[in-house]
């Protein structure tokens, strides 16, 4: 036994611990499972696409605090794989020209965990492209991982789907020409569910706000706090936490303190989970009406109805609109056949978003990348599992119905996955700013 | 959101929170400066006590058998992990030894991950330490005003273990001065290997009691890991009463800065542990000369 292992210095401690500690969070997987015309050269085009199958690269968290989520999109693209190469009556629903696979090539797909980390994303993404020459990518369920794949996508002129991301930076000033949104945003989310919120509580509420510390927290903030002033709501405070903070106990006593009628949690994924059961134990709920402007897939369950129950939340899907929409109750229907429980708004989105680069790939003609993307802006009007939908050119955003949902009480649930009950379905046309109200420039084709 | 009152809840979550750093931070901190042996898999066993305990609490529904399982199995583990792979690595250089504690931290997790899933456990409080509770300057959950009570018990039966017993002594001696320990005929490996069970407990019993306070993931041990770091760092490298004192500031630092400004208040905590280092670099209860 040497002296120096039983006489730790501050130094060794300093130089092992911190620096490996900040590393910790640095784990993730990696799981490749495979590989893939007459424009000129560009991104992985035509390498990509010389052989029977394209590739698709998928950087989703299975780590992390939106772990949960990620599963349940990765399912989804899993599921729409599955669809494209079989062409299954629901794919050819929504994207008409399918046959089998895309073009008549077979899809596959590799996966990696992002952690929600653009970092993570990139680097995987990067190796997808590099190794596997993915014609497309897709991935997030945080926006700081949406936006940092649009910037990549852009770069390496690779198509790229978003996953779940609800800022408006996205589509706005982070917009780029190879990337695409079908999902909800801020700016819809607030506008759809602002006039119910302010129908049901009054006018000249006080607001306080959970907001997570990055680019999704302040614009859904942002959009919640500019549309409310119109109804005279007034922001009491903010409390802006980091991504996966550990305890919310202190943020929390904000709250309980600055005299709130209304709390709107923008937190996400685990953190939703952990404010929402800690501003219950402070007795926060008992005061305030809690708002969920951008829902979490899971939440219920995981909180526990009885914290959901009569609360309003917007959101991108929900299984029951089976009721309403034919390619709906496919989608669920299928869904549940492959994994045993009824589909979240992320696995819905991901289903979707293969859809629809599909129909503008074979509407295309081609995978030749500014072709796709002429092919995308061509405002071609699409069914979807919630009615008609189309991609807005200037921007890329997907202009589709936000769903304003409630939370059910215990004794009105019909089974145990039947959380919200389907209050409106808000046609997305009314609900989106101008395209350049959010600095969109998408930049060049090639 | 600065007032009177506010500034009194904050400083008083400052406490609880701190409280709980304490005792995790103990845990990091006698592992450390009796073995040498920097822990990186502490917050994952931090996250087995949560689960540990929740396992028993979904078996039998009671909140004393969960901690107590969340404890002690802790502590076999802990023990198990000395004898089975830690000893190995007492004559191998520091890097070695945190490689193979992140690598059961990684396996600790994930096996958590495939057996639970990622979705959060909860473990309830005890009946009558549910709800809340008037403070006069604050409402606040009953449970965590009682976790101040259960942690500073713990801290006093570990402080009463270190200093007040045989044991005690001789890990003391150890962190001092381990080959003189070895040299008077005292068996140290014994003594490892029960101070390694005695941190792992601690971890242990710091993830039960905190379950109801937070739900379960399995990183949950993750961002605690970091900030026990911090604290041993303020404190002192091997110091108890360090660990102890640096977790309460490190509460503290959290809670007042959010009460200022929310964003910053984890930024804030580094920016304690680096004017620490500037002004007194062996920690505020360290040995000097341990830099």
């Amino acid at each position: 036994m040497s002296n120096s292992k039983h006489s730790p210095t501050r130094r060794d401690f300093m130089r092992l611990g911190l620096g490996a500690a900040g590393g910790l969070a640095a784990s993730g997987g990696f799981i490749p499972r495979v590989f893939a015309a007459d424009q000129p050269p560009i991104g992985t085009f035509p390498a990509g696409v010389s052989g029977s199958s394209v590739f698709i690269g998928i950087a989703v968290p299975r780590t992390g605090t939106y772990a949960v989520q990620g599963e349940d999109e990765l399912k989804g693209w899993q599921l729409a794989v599955e669809h494209l190469n079989s062409g299954h009556p629901l794919m050819k629903q929504i994207s008409p020209k399918t046959k089998k696979g895309v073009l008549g090539k077979e899809v596959k797909y590799g996966v990696a965990d992002s952690a929600a980390k653009p970092n993570d994303a990139v680097q995987a993404e990067q190796r997808f492209i590099t190794e596997n020459k993915a014609v497309l990518m897709t991935g997030s369920t945080s926006s700081a991982v949406a936006v940092a794949l649009n910037k990549l996508a852009q770069r390496e002129k690779v198509l790229y789907v978003t996953g779940i991301s609800g800022s408006n930076d996205t589509t706005g000033k982070d917009c780029v020409r190879y990337g695409f949104r079908q999902n909800f945003y801020g700016q819809t989310a607030a506008a759809a569910i602002g006039p119910v919120i302010v129908k049901a509580y009054g006018k000249n509420k006080k607001v306080a706000y959970l907001t997570p510390d990055y680019t999704y927290g302040h614009t859904v903030t942002k959009s919640c706090q500019d549309y409310l002033a119109t109804a005279g709501w007034t922001t009491v405070t903010n409390q802006v936490a980091p991504l996966g903070a550990p305890d919310y106990s202190s943020y929390l006593l904000n709250v309980a303190n600055s005299g709130a009628d209304v709390l709107i949690n923008v937190n996400w994924g685990h953190d939703a989970v952990l404010s929402t059961q800690q501003a219950q134990r402070f007795g926060i709920l008992d005061k305030m009406k809690l708002v969920i402007p951008y829902q979490i897939p899971f939440l219920a369950p995981e909180v526990g109805n009885n914290l959901t129950a009569g609360v309003y939340a917007a959101t991108d899907f929900w299984w029951t609109l089976e009721d309403k929409f034919p390619l709906a109750k496919m989608f669920v229907d299928e869904f549940r056949k492959k994994f045993g429980y009824n589909p979240e708004w992320g696995a819905n989105n991901a289903y979707m978003s293969f859809a629809m680069w599909a129909d503008a790939v074979e509407n295309a003609g081609t995978f030749y990348p500014p072709d796709v993307i002429k092919s995308f802006e061509a405002g071609r009007k699409l069914q979807s599992t919630v009615g008609e939908v189309y991609i807005r050119k200037e921007d890329h955003q997907c202009v589709r119905p936000v769903i304003i949902v409630q939370g059910k009480k215990q004794a009105e649930m019909k089974n145990k996955e039947d959380f919200w009950n389907v209050l409106e379905i808000v046609p997305g046309e009314g609900l989106m700013q101008k395209p350049d109200a959010f600095g969109c420039k998408l930049g060049d084709y090639t | 959101m600065i007032n009177w009152a506010n500034f009194i809840s904050q400083v008083f979550n400052g406490l609880a929170l701190g409280a709980l750093l304490a005792l995790i931070s103990s845990g990091l901190t006698i592992i450390y400066g009796t073995l040498g042996v920097l822990n990186l898999a502490h917050g994952a066993m931090f996250m087995l006590g949560g689960y540990a305990g929740f396992v028993a609490y979904q078996a039998t529904g009671s909140y004393i058998v969960a901690v107590a399982a969340g404890a002690l199995s802790l502590l076999v583990l802990g023990i198990v992990m000395e004898r089975v792979i830690i000893r190995h690595f007492y004559g191998r250089p520091h890097e070695d030894q945190l490689l193979v504690t992140f690598g059961l931290s990684i396996c600790f997790v994930e096996l958590v991950r495939f057996f639970f899933g990622s979705e959060s456990r909860n473990v309830p409080p005890p009946g009558p330490l549910s709800g809340v509770v008037s403070l006069g300057f604050a409402i606040y959950p009953t449970y965590r005003v009682a976790l101040m009570g259960i942690v500073a018990v713990a801290l006093v039966v570990l402080f009463l273990v270190l200093y007040r017993t045989r044991l005690g002594m001789i890990v003391r001696a150890g962190i001092e001065d381990a080959v003189m320990v070895d040299s008077l005929g005292i068996d140290v490996y014994r003594v490892f290997m029960v101070v390694f069970g005695i941190g792992a407990m601690a971890a242990g019993f710091a993830g039960i009691v905190n379950a109801p306070v937070v739900s379960l993931t399995p990183e949950v041990g993750e961002a605690i890991l970091v900030q026990t770091f911090v604290v041993v760092v303020i404190g002192g490298v091997g110091s108890f009463p360090g660990a102890v004192l640096g977790g309460l500031i490190a509460g503290e630092i959290i809670s007042i800065t959010s009460m200022i400004n929310p964003g910053y208040a984890y930024v804030m905590l580094f920016a304690a542990m680096t004017l620490v280092l500037m002004l007194r670099p062996h920690g505020l209860l360290g040995t000097p000369g341990r830099e």
